[in-house]
């Protein structure tokens, strides 16, 4: 059984990616152009929060383009969901960083003998966070073919003459270094600096010879020094002489810096960053699990797209109302060929823009490699991603709303493929309702053409059953209150009710209630 | 001292509260593009111009004070340049005088107000001279009443007796303390007073006097110097306090006249740059609150004239007696423009400031409000139509009689049905409360529901569009048309509609 398993496992390559060079170019990704609009930068932001040191970001804007790179990811993730695991990573994880706040220390610091040792205890730091995971990792039962490679590799490191020797040397020098104590003899302005030779402590004596005055609590008259990091130049002139007086535990202690001025493996480097993609993930996925939602490795498709999902919901939105405390509605979908365009209508604030969201996010993020949210998913693993969501009007664009709405469904039209997903939310809405029926029936039947996987939001009913690639997808409101919403989203026909006026009367807008509104403050 | 150039006979209100709707007003009509090029990159300046330009007066008495006031200013800009100077080197003599980190004892606070009083006494007598070189050049009354209150307040033997004050205070001729008897003896109640000058014969009979002692301080004895040292500074606590007092008034009067006089400065910045476009401004004609008057000619949108290059586009409108005024027509016809520009003068004629335009007249308004189509909520806490009937609904809490409100494309997030039937209701219940509505739509149902009323009081207007598509960026008044050309836009696009 373990032959077997070493024989599966190819050379380690990277957490992230099986291959070797899927991996270079991660780093000068940009941001993508929809991130915005399916509010995946507040997704992003949330997840990588207090990782900065890590750049994970890079990393969150590269989807996969295939299978098997999203499958050995599925693998990683699954291992790390085990708790015990979970927890040896993070712990490694805190070891790095305490070692590299030591390293930025000892860089900042100005004597030689400060830096030397802040950068002696960054390499003992280091020796414990590698000892520890591959002790760790051999007693965990590991599943995925990059976590099997990983811990291989850690094992030959952890065993190799380089590490065993700088683990020696490093415990030594501590040692040594320990052991070491002096005398300092200040007359005036004159501190001479010697050996120590085993003399008493003599505050022992005075407060045994004042004992028997004690009468319980006194006021505490002791003054807090400010505790600075650095050596000022007098301490630093004694460690000089203290170096002097033991010329050999410092001779050794520069040779030591000097020969592992490199110690830190760039395998064992790049992977404490790379995990974090998962760590950090998985930490984020826990608040809505805490709730009681669900997430799901999702099945992705390269061919079939008959999309689907259940209890699917939009993560940005749902962190949010995590944080009030307030309940998230879930959603379902699916499509069935030759079904391919989604188009929402119904009550405003009805839940039509977080549906539109969700079908984005749920495809980026398995994208990604990564669970979506949702208790079942099946996806496609798309080429391009475009959204056009409607934008405020700008002084600086002269050029008109209605014409860049235009310019720039055109250039999405023109780069999008049939494997490509297109979302559009109440585009075409600064003109007429004839312009808009005329506009957004030109820019559907385009749409349907590509034969592409497209959410189509609009308040135009009469766009809902143009083919029957189309599906019409209605948000909902509670029978007997039209202003409360359900947020949930229904396949049937779009029926025109949009319930606006009692959302106006919600806000004490009608003409009867703000007359009385305004006539009630004159009088006031 | 009073600088009292922003209103007859009292101060600039700077901490009053600005409008509740300040934001979206700011936001709506492009004003910090304005306040920018008031302040021309000073903070100071634009702190004062928003303060100023949003604190609309109501009184059209007091828009004629400050017209006449900025009419001096414009025509003696670099006399009014010139003051602005005096009143910042003035606030910046602070910089000038350090105070040491330690050094919070009388003596310290003493002298360094002494140096700072010593160098604005300077700054004051700068002030006055321009009083009596220049005064007679200015016209308006709050000048003349500012260059007055100079002449009276920094009159030559003021500046006679300061001076004496300083000399007395460097204590060349010693210190002299007087002080009570407190508990065992020790000094209490300590008190300054002036040496008095003596005469040589004076000081000889007094080192003969029998009734005086003298003692001394052996030279290496330094606690004993110390000791003396806190009897003086108790000696001088009470005269140390009343003079950094003082220093602290001279200041504050320096930077109410750098307030007052910056909003005016911020009116030449604007001035100048409007002129190098060649673009024109004049003295509006501010109407009573209530008259529902409102006509002009060539009024342009002052933000846009200040991001672009060319000319822009004016518009003539004879809107008296008009409680609402509806815009349709094309896109990218300028009708957002236009009413930024509306909002734009109203503002700034009702904080005394010419407006852009060849001539303009309107009455006074109680407060202008803002409802500007906007971007999707980022917080997505709210669907589009809510989020608007949550703006109306904050413009619904502060609005009352007389008060301007300026709809751009409102309700247009949800069917054109159901938003004409909103809006409907809204203009109804506002006109009806005596507010003054511009509304810029696409809702034809809307506008058309209106329009076959046929009301006096309502003023249709139309962006032009040529036979050919062209647009002028000129308002027309004109019926409300069925369509608004998206078609055209389309075809431009799209090179065609394709065929089907």
């Amino acid at each position: 059984m373990r032959e077997a398993a070493q024989r599966m496992i190819g050379p380690f390559r990277g957490i992230l990616f099986e291959g070797p060079d899927n991996s270079s170019d991660a780093g000068e990704r940009e941001v993508p152009a929809f991130f915005s609009d399916l509010n995946l930068d507040q997704v992003i932001e949330s997840i990588t929060s207090g990782r900065d040191e890590y750049n994970l970001k890079p990393f969150f804007y590269a989807p996969l383009n295939s299978l098997q790179a999203i499958s050995y990811r599925h693998e990683i993730l699954q291992d790390l969901e085990g708790k015990a695991l979970f927890e040896h990573v993070g712990s490694f994880a805190r070891k790095m960083r305490a070692m590299r706040e030591h390293l930025a220390q000892a860089a900042k610091l100005y004597y030689k003998y400060e830096k030397e040792a802040w950068f002696l205890d960054a390499a003992e730091i280091y020796c414990e966070a590698v000892c520890s995971l591959a002790h760790d990792l051999t007693r965990g039962d590991l599943e995925s073919r990059g976590l099997l490679a990983f811990r291989q590799y850690l094992t030959d490191y952890a065993q190799s003459d380089l590490f065993t020797s700088l683990l020696a040397e490093t415990k030594t020098l501590k040692n040594r270094l320990a052991e070491v104590r002096y005398c300092l003899e200040i007359l005036g302005t004159r501190v001479r600096v010697s050996k120590y030779d085993s003399q008493l402590d003599y505050s022992v004596d005075v407060e045994a010879t004042f004992e028997k005055f004690k009468q319980g609590a006194a006021k505490d008259y002791r003054v807090k020094f400010s505790t600075w990091v650095n050596m000022n130049h007098v301490e630093a002139r004694i460690a000089e002489l203290v170096a002097q007086l033991y010329p050999e535990v410092f001779l050794t202690l520069d040779s030591y810096c000097d020969r592992h001025r490199n110690y830190l493996d760039a395998t064992v480097g790049a992977f404490d960053r790379e995990v974090q993609f998962y760590v950090a993930y998985l930490e984020y996925l826990k608040r809505f699990k805490a709730v009681g939602l669900t997430v799901c490795y999702p099945e992705v498709c390269e061919e079939s797209k008959e999309v689907f999902a259940k209890d699917a919901f939009d993560v940005a939105l749902a962190n949010k109302l995590v944080t009030e405390k307030s309940p998230i509605v879930c959603n379902d979908f699916h499509l069935k060929d030759p079904e391919r365009i989604f188009v929402v209508t119904g009550p405003n604030q009805g839940g039509k823009t977080t549906f539109a969201r969700t079908f984005g996010q749920l495809h980026y993020l398995a994208s990604l490699g990564c669970p979506v949210p949702g208790s079942e998913a099946r996806l496609f693993l798309f080429d391009q991603l475009f959204t056009h969501f409607e934008k405020e009007e700008d002084l600086k664009n002269l050029s008109g709303k209605l014409q860049d709405d235009l310019v720039r469904i055109h250039e999405i039209l023109d780069q999008a493929t049939a494997n490509s997903i297109v979302i559009m939310n109440e585009s075409l809405t600064s003109t007429t309702l004839r312009d808009a029926l005329f506009l957004g029936r030109k820019v559907l039947e385009q749409l349907i053409r590509l034969n592409l996987l497209c959410v189509f939001v609009t308040f135009v009913d009469e766009l809902a059953s143009l083919s029957d690639t189309t599906v019409s997808m209605v948000s909902t409101v509670v029978p007997e209150n039209p202003v409360l919403r359900t947020y949930k989203l229904v396949r049937k026909p779009a029926d025109g009710l949009a319930y606006a006026a009692a959302v106006a009367e919600k806000y004490g807008l009608t003409y009867q209630l703000l007359k009385k509104r305004i006539r009630g403050r004159v009088g006031s | 001292m009073k600088v009292f150039l922003l209103h007859k006979g009292r101060d600039f209100d700077w901490q009053g509260k600005l409008p509740p709707v300040e934001k979206a007003l700011t936001q709506d009509l492009e004003l910090n593009i304005l306040l920018d090029a008031m302040a021309r990159g000073d903070r100071f300046l634009l702190d004062v111009a928003k303060k100023v330009v949003l604190s609309s007066l109501k009184d059209p008495e007091e828009i004629r004070y400050r017209q006449q006031v900025l009419g001096d200013c414009l025509r003696q800009s670099a006399i009014v340049r010139e003051i602005y100077e005096i009143a910042v080197e003035a606030i910046e003599t602070e910089k000038k005088v350090w105070l040491g980190l330690f050094s919070q004892s009388p003596d310290a606070i003493l002298h360094r107000s002494l140096d700072l009083l010593q160098l604005l006494i300077g700054v004051l007598k700068k002030l006055r001279h321009i009083a009596d070189e220049h005064a007679a050049r200015f016209e308006s009354e709050g000048f003349a009443v500012f260059f007055a209150m100079l002449a009276k307040e920094l009159d030559d033997e003021y500046f006679l007796e300061m001076a004496a004050h300083l000399r007395q205070l460097r204590f060349r001729d010693g210190i002299l303390i007087s002080a009570g008897l407190a508990k065992g003896l020790k000094g209490t109640h300590y008190l300054l007073h002036k040496v008095p000058k003596l005469t040589w014969l004076q000081r000889v009979s007094l080192v003969m006097d029998r009734s005086a002692y003298t003692f001394r301080i052996a030279e290496r004895d330094e606690t004993g110097a110390r000791m003396l040292g806190e009897l003086k500074d108790r000696g001088t606590n009470l005269v140390a306090n009343a003079l950094a007092q003082s220093t602290d008034h001279i200041k504050s009067f320096f930077t109410m006249l750098r307030s007052e006089v910056g909003f005016y400065l911020g009116c030449l910045n604007l001035h100048e740059q409007l002129a190098q476009k060649a673009e024109p401004t004049c003295f509006p004609l501010p109407g009573a609150l209530g008259t529902l008057a409102l006509s002009f000619h060539g009024l342009y949108d002052v933000s846009l004239a200040l991001r672009v290059q060319q000319r822009v586009v004016g518009n003539d409108v004879a809107a008296d007696h008009k409680s609402l005024v509806m815009i349709t027509g094309a896109n990218q016809g300028g009708k957002s423009t236009f009413l930024r520009s509306v909002g734009l003068a109203q503002l700034m004629m009702q904080c005394g400031m010419f407006v852009p335009a060849n001539a303009f007249s309107s009455s006074v308004s109680e407060g202008i409000f803002t409802h500007f189509k906007r971007e999707e909520d980022a917080t997505m806490k709210s669907g589009k139509l809510d989020e608007e009937l949550s703006r109306m609904n904050d413009i619904a809490d502060n609005i009352t009689a007389n008060c301007v409100l300026l709809c751009n494309e409102s309700f247009a997030s949800t069917n054109e049905r159901e938003g004409s039937e909103i809006a409907r209701q809204i203009i109804r219940a506002l006109l009806e409360a005596s507010v003054k509505v511009f509304f810029v739509t696409h809702l034809f149902d809307l506008a058309q529901g209106f329009y076959v009323q046929q009301m006096d009081d309502t003023l249709f207007l139309r962006a032009d569009r040529q036979p050919d598509g062209q647009r002028t960026f000129r308002l027309i008044e004109g019926e409300p048309l069925p369509t608004s050309y998206g078609e055209d836009v389309y075809k431009r696009i799209f090179g065609g509609v394709p065929a089907e």
